[in-house]
């Protein structure tokens, strides 16, 4: 080592343990800082000065050129393995910028139904009530890492007003009042706003002249008979999920839906996914080869995602109106708070997890793979956790048939486990696993990628492509459902690296097709598709047997 | 400034000022050539009592931006100042003063949970803070002007002052 050192190491400059100084030794006399460091007579520095100044620069060379090498290395496989994919190399630029306009006209909107789900969509529109505001604030307090609030606040200020509400608990009326008039606004959006009148009735609500649009987020008994009315009164409708409550009040609601040319979207905001949207790019470049299995599912673990929500105290025969509450529902029963305010327990008002959830999940799958209406569904499940007086189960799995795509879809969710599954898109050659983040990893027995894997380009143990929304910031989700909405895109989504609510990105879509033309993208034909695959599931369950799509008849069999 | 170091003395401190050199500005490189690379999943994670400023920059996007340029242009010059032996001094107190954010950031303190996973055991002491220590050694055990580019400028200056007073 020490001989090395004294024959000078400038020249092996690619040893591994760097920096050998090219010293003789001892390296420095002790006096030599005036002695062996003055400049000669010629007035030149000695040539074992630049030596040891620049000492390190060949090593760092080294070292850098190797680097550079490994790059260079690491770029040609990732080209090379693009190439072979026939996938671009995008990069950053994915990210769509969410472009702001403004919105000249005023588009005045009404509310039907101001419950959990109303409130989340008026707010997504720019009217908070002032408790949100409170414990958003309150939140940012307790955890820095909560941005809802500026989230919310950087929204783009969509023109609205929201002039009519209507709601069978004047609790909840009032708290949407409340909302319309609150000052803080997105987008700096600084209007005074009258406060919004309460109807006690829909129908009265859609008459008024001041409403040009409806969101109609009552349980899904409502939802068929006030889009109807809707549309035959001119009124454009948001509408939640699921589309109907049952199969007989899809084909009324579409008829009136095309027949008045109203715009309508149905409340399926993962249609605003950034990353389902690179999963449909991902299926149609044909990287998974054909998808024979499709499994998607509901884990949730706590009481309020197995819809046990709050019983306001308020709440009594005097301040709901039961009787209007019922009407539409076939099964008339004695006022009951129960299911007043967990109303999805019961098949009289909803169809559980089937359109709950599995609506969700169909609709996402529908979204990237256009499946459509299934040839066949079997479902079966119980009420295993929840033994609390609900008829819905609470375990409950759904496998869905398409022969003509040689494909199955599977539901499997459980409101008693909270372990993430996500959405799993399984083809002969790549697996695509679907959620806030997109994974593809080859099959270790694919057709298409067999000699990439023997050559070690690709593995089966590392995926072959990932894609994430590129968000740069900070994010918070507070509750256990919070945060299964979120990792399914149903809260938020980003957009140039900005965490955006796809409640909002989803209403922005249906007012500027209002505004502008156009379609939203969960229109009425993805809703008579959503709301077929979820009745036909529920029948299955119901009836104990296999359920069959009849094309020509249009009904299920 | 100290050079009455042996031989291998200033060879393994030489060493140890290459090797944390190459340590920063190869991070600082990854990070510039990496387009989705940025600080904040690091500043998220932020515990301990520097958590707010951390937490406050990290959502901030221009003050994200502005960190995110800082943090790999100091590595990237830090480290070539380590590793070429030029301003060490400014170099090795930069150096210092970026680990002891990074620590700070991070601290490896009892009861501090983190998700990004640590390849090792840590309480108290992790590499940061080792490497925050090591370049308190390379401060006060200087060889910059050694074996470095700091030599030509101490000879420039010796010579300047020599011709003075030729003069």
């Amino acid at each position: 080592m020490s001989d090395d050192m004294r024959s000078g190491g400038e020249g092996k400059s690619n040893e591994p343990p760097p920096a050998e100084p090219p010293a003789e030794a001892p390296v420095e006399p002790p006096a030599d800082a005036s002695s062996a460091d003055k400049p000669s007579g010629s007035g030149g520095m000695r040539r074992r000065d630049v030596l040891k100044a620049l000492a390190t620069v060949p090593v760092f060379g080294a070292l850098g050129y190797t680097a550079l090498r490994r790059r260079g290395l690491d770029a040609d496989e990732r080209q090379r393995l693009l190439e072979a994919l026939g996938v671009e190399d995008e990069g950053a630029a994915l990210l769509s910028e969410l472009e702001t306009r403004t919105h000249p006209d005023t588009i005045r909107v009404g509310i039907i139904g101001y419950g959990l789900e109303g409130e989340s969509l008026v707010r997504s529109l720019g009217f908070a009530h002032p408790d949100w505001l409170e414990e958003r604030r309150q939140a940012k307090l307790e955890d820095p890492r909560d941005s809802q609030l500026e989230e919310w606040l950087d929204q783009e200020n969509l023109n609205v007003e929201l002039t009519a509400v209507c709601d069978l608990f004047g609790v909840r009326a009032e708290r949407a009042i409340a909302a319309s008039t609150q000052p803080l606004r997105p987008g700096g959006d600084t209007r005074e706003l009258k406060p919004a009148k309460r109807y006690r009735h829909y129908e009265d609500l859609l008459a008024a002249p001041d409403v040009d649009a409806v969101i109609i987020a009552t349980p899904d008994h409502w939802h068929s008979r006030i889009t109807v009315a809707a549309a035959e009164m001119g009124k454009h409708v948001y509408c939640e999920k699921c589309m109907t409550r049952t199969e007989d009040e899809v084909w009324p609601m579409a008829d009136a839906v095309r027949s008045s040319g109203i715009v309508f979207q149905l409340g399926h905001q993962n249609r605003q996914m950034e990353s389902h949207e690179k999963a449909r790019q991902v299926v149609e470049r044909g990287l998974l080869g054909p998808v024979t299995l499709v499994e998607t599912t509901t884990n949730r673990n706590d009481p309020w995602g197995a819809w046990v929500w709050d019983i306001h105290e308020e709440g009594s025969p005097d301040t709901i109106d039961w009787d209007l509450f019922q009407e539409a529902a076939a099964n008339k029963v004695p006022f009951s708070l129960e299911r007043f305010f967990r109303w999805r327990c019961w098949y009289d008002y909803g169809t559980g997890l089937s359109g709950d959830l599995l609506s969700h999940e169909y609709d996402a799958v529908n979204q990237i793979l256009d499946l459509g209406i299934p040839h066949s569904a079997t479902a079966s499940g119980g009420i295993y956790f929840f033994k609390d007086g609900r008829d819905v189960p609470d375990v409950w799995q759904a496998v869905l048939e398409y022969p003509d795509r040689d494909l199955t879809l599977v539901y499997s969710a459980t409101l008693a486990n909270g372990y993430e599954r996500g959405i799993r898109m399984m083809g002969h050659d790549a697996t695509m696993d679907v959620g806030e983040r997109l994974k593809v990893t080859p099959d270790a027995a694919s057709t298409r990628y067999a000699e990439m894997l023997e050559e070690g380009l690709l593995g089966t143990d590392r995926p072959m492509l990932t894609y994430q929304s590129g968000f740069k910031g900070v994010d918070a989700v507070t509750t256990a459902t919070e945060e299964y909405f979120a990792s399914r895109g149903l809260l938020f989504t980003y957009r140039g690296g900005k965490r955006v609510s796809t409640y909002y990105l989803h209403l922005r879509e249906w007012l500027n097709c209002i505004r502008y033309g156009g379609t939203p993208s969960c229109n009425i034909d993805r809703g008579i598709e959503e709301a077929i695959a979820c009745h036909m599931a529920t029948k299955s369950y119901l009836e104990g047997r296999r359920v069959y799509w009849d094309p020509a008849q249009r009904r299920i069999v | 400034m100290r050079s009455d170091y042996s031989g291998f003395q200033l060879t393994a401190l030489v060493v140890l000022r290459f090797a944390i050199g190459w340590h920063f500005f190869f991070e600082g490189v990854s990070k510039l050539v990496d387009p989705y690379w940025t600080s904040a999943g690091y500043l998220e994670e932020s515990q301990g009592f520097m958590t707010g400023l951390f937490l406050d920059l990290a959502a901030n996007p221009a003050a994200l931006a502005f960190v995110d340029q800082l943090n790999v242009w100091g590595l990237i010059l830090v480290g070539l100042g380590l590793m070429l032996g030029g301003l060490t001094r400014t170099a090795t107190v930069f150096g210092i003063i970026m680990l002891l954010l990074y620590y700070l950031a991070l601290p490896a303190w009892p009861g501090f949970e983190y998700t990004i996973p640590a390849e090792g055991e840590y309480l108290i002491v992790n590499k940061t803070l080792i490497e925050l220590c090591a370049l308190f050694v390379i401060l006060f055990l200087p060889t910059g002007h050694l074996v470095g580019l700091d030599r030509l400028v101490r000879l420039a200056r010796a010579r300047g002052s020599v011709q003075e007073s030729y003069a």
